[in-house]
């Protein structure tokens, strides 16, 4: 996990981007420990607020030389509601960088970057990363509807290899963003798929590219009550190197996890060959 | 009174802690990565998740909800169990200068036994927990801590094997009609201090599954809410002690404390040890703010020790203090 940094991190700027709100946070401590794939937490409404919780967002991107961090922010609830309200001077109590980010390429490869949402937040700096390595990138950015995409711009700034999927049609392709993936990763011979959005999406992402010989790195987001690692709410069943299978934290163990590992249709479930679910009275 | 004059220090056994302050089991870990944010040994001590004989998978996700000043937890005790915290995690403790406060668990009075048994003589353990208040093991009814006989039979078997001089503590859950009957048979049985207390049972339905929140239906409540409910019970059992009813032992307070003034109020109600759980969810550097505040607070109230305060609630209110 990344040695995190807590502040008192100003807001910078506060714009709404479609369906969405962009946070621009003065992190000038965490910015240069910022990789792709990190998240970070915020506290919501002060030390006396009854929403005790932190909530997590991915980074979207870090600027070192500014000592910004940017997030990019969907309203769910209470929570994210607030802090769509921030406004420039404002203080939000920041944690970052946490996780394990995305693992980058040694040399030049080509990977196709999948985002569901607001999942393609931290792919565009993973995007210039690979990139900076030589290799190439394509897109798939999809969404439930048009005003639900994000980033589609600084996407086509980075390659030619954008997709756009709707599920109503209302932009690109009609239909779910796993749709065109196959034909894509075939399209720009892709040995690495990187992906980041809701859970079914990410199991539907990996068996495709597993079937079709490519490695598939996967950012999840599991319930997270800490995000730092001490309380083991955020558990995921995922096969170890030894082979053996246990939950492990998606908040210090991930959230990038490679998807091979992962035991999708198992989340939610303690599966009777977990390490310690016999002690559970689960049997096999 | 000078605020930094202001003396934290506390007995704990055989002991002198620097302060009263230790984080409540299951809200830290085992330490590694609350180091990241507070120094372990600018703590009083470190309280352990709950550690059982063999390795637990926990329950089914989702284990968590958020609730109003507070959260439902349904963790299931998930832990490497005793040798592995034994081989890998207690030196790493050690090493950084924690004082550690073991909590244990088991599923029969043996399994308590046993796991006591592997921690005498290790390195910078000062203490055992008995936590037989958990509300998330799975297809048992009732915990221990419901019941003042089971209660007094596992403490018994702890004090038998552990340590002359180590001081332990039982976990008592809100969860009981009287919580001074189970703590005087704890005592009875020889417990040298009291921990309260551990979540108490709650539940919310998920509106958009309209299902229970969590996977395990029930959960753990704790946080702020669960604060005046914690300060009743360490009130209660501080009054039956001195009322001679119950010995007297320390009292290891917690439920909610998020700031100077809630270690404070515990301390009134007569805690002299406090340990802050969820808060640390909410912020991990909590523990030295928290201690830093309640400085602050005893300060103004020309409290010159910790130890001074503990109690005082109880104290009549006398024509003095009135004018
Ligand atoms: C690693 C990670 C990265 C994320 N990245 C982003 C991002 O870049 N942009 C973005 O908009 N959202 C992101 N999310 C989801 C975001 O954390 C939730 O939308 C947010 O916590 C909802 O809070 P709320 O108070 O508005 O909703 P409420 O429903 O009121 O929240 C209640 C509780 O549930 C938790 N919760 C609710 N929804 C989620 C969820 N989807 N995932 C995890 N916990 C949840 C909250 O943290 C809170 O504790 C991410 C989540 C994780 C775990
Ligand atoms: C996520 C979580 C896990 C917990 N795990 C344990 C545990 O393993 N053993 C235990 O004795 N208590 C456990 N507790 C209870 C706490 O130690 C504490 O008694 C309770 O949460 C009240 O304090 P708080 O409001 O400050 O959190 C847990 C609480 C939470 C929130
Ligand atoms: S969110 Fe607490 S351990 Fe992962």
């Amino acid at each position: 996990m990344a040695h995190p940094v807590q502040t008192e991190a100003e807001v910078l700027s506060s714009t709404a981007e479609g369906a969405y709100h962009r946070l621009v946070l003065r992190a000038p401590e965490a910015a240069p420990r910022v990789r792709p794939g990190h998240f970070a937490t915020l506290a919501v409404g002060g030390r006396h607020s009854s929403m005790l919780l932190r909530r997590a967002f991915s980074i979207h991107r870090a600027d070192v030389e500014a000592g910004t961090v940017e997030l990019v922010i969907a309203e769910q609830g209470h929570g994210t509601g607030e802090l769509r309200r921030a406004r420039p001077g404002d203080r939000l109590d920041l944690i970052a960088p946490l996780g394990t980010p995305f693992p980058l390429p040694d040399g030049p490869v080509s990977a196709l970057l999948v985002a569901a949402g607001y999942g393609i937040a931290p792919l565009l700096a993973l995007g210039e990363e690979i990139k900076r390595r030589g290799g190439q990138i394509g897109f798939i950015l999809g969404a439930p509807t048009v005003a639900q995409l994000y980033g589609v711009e600084q996407a086509r700034a980075l390659t030619q290899d954008v997709l756009v999927v709707t599920e109503d049609g209302s932009a690109g392709l009609p239909g779910p963003v796993t749709e065109p993936l196959a034909q894509a990763i075939r399209a720009i011979d892709a040995t690495v798929v990187h992906a980041c959005g809701p859970m079914p999406v990410l199991r539907a992402v990996t068996g495709i590219a597993l079937d079709l010989g490519a490695r598939c790195h996967t950012s999840v987001e599991e319930a997270m009550a800490c995000g730092v690692g001490i309380c083991m709410t955020c558990v995921l069943p995922v096969v170890g190197e030894d082979g053996v299978s246990r939950f492990v934290r998606s908040c210090t163990d991930g959230p990038v996890f490679d998807g091979a590992r992962v035991r999708w249709n198992d989340i939610g479930t303690v599966p009777a060959d977990l390490e310690g679910a016999a002690a559970m009275g689960v049997k096999g | 009174m000078q605020t930094d004059d202001v003396d934290l220090r506390v007995p704990f056994g055989a002991l002198t802690l620097p302060n009263p302050l230790t984080t409540a089991s299951g809200c830290a870990g085992y330490g590694r990565e609350l180091a990241k944010f507070v120094p372990l040994d600018a703590l009083g001590s470190v309280t352990t998740k709950t550690i059982m004989a063999s390795p637990r998978s926990g329950l089914a996700t989702p284990r968590m909800a958020e609730t109003p000043s507070g959260m439902l937890n349904a963790i299931g005790l998930q832990g490497s169990g005793i040798a592995s915290f034994v081989k890998h995690e207690l030196p790493w403790l050690a090493e950084r200068g924690a004082r550690v406060l073991v909590s244990i668990a088991g599923e029969r009075l043996e399994e308590f036994a046993e796991v006591a048994e592997q921690l005498n003589g290790q390195p910078g353990v000062i203490g055992l927990e008995l936590n037989i208040s958990c509300p998330n093991i799975a297809d048992r009814g009732q915990v221990f801590a419901c019941n003042p006989a089971t209660s007094y039979d596992v403490v018994r078997a702890v004090r038998k094997v552990a340590e002359a001089g180590l001081p332990v503590y039982a976990k008592l859950s809100p969860d009981v009609t009287s919580i001074t009957e189970i703590a005087a048979a704890c005592v009875q049985a020889g417990a040298d201090g009291l921990s309260m207390i551990n979540t108490s049972l709650g539940m919310a339905i998920d509106l958009d599954t309209m299902r229970p929140a969590v996977a395990g239906g029930t959960g753990g409540l704790s946080g702020p809410a669960i604060r005046p409910t914690a300060i009743r019970c360490v009130h209660q059992v501080h009054a039956a002690m001195l009322a001679g009813r119950i010995p007297q032992v320390p009292i290891l307070g917690m439920g909610g404390i998020r700031t100077g003034r809630d270690a404070l109020e515990f301390a009134l109600a007569g805690a002299s040890g406090l340990a802050v759980g969820t808060a640390l969810f909410n912020d991990p550097a909590a523990p030295l703010r928290i201690l830093d505040e309640l400085r602050t607070e005893l300060a103004a109230r020309g409290f010159a020790k910790f130890t001074d305060a503990v109690g005082f609630a109880h104290r009549p209110v006398t024509a003095e203090r009135l004018s």
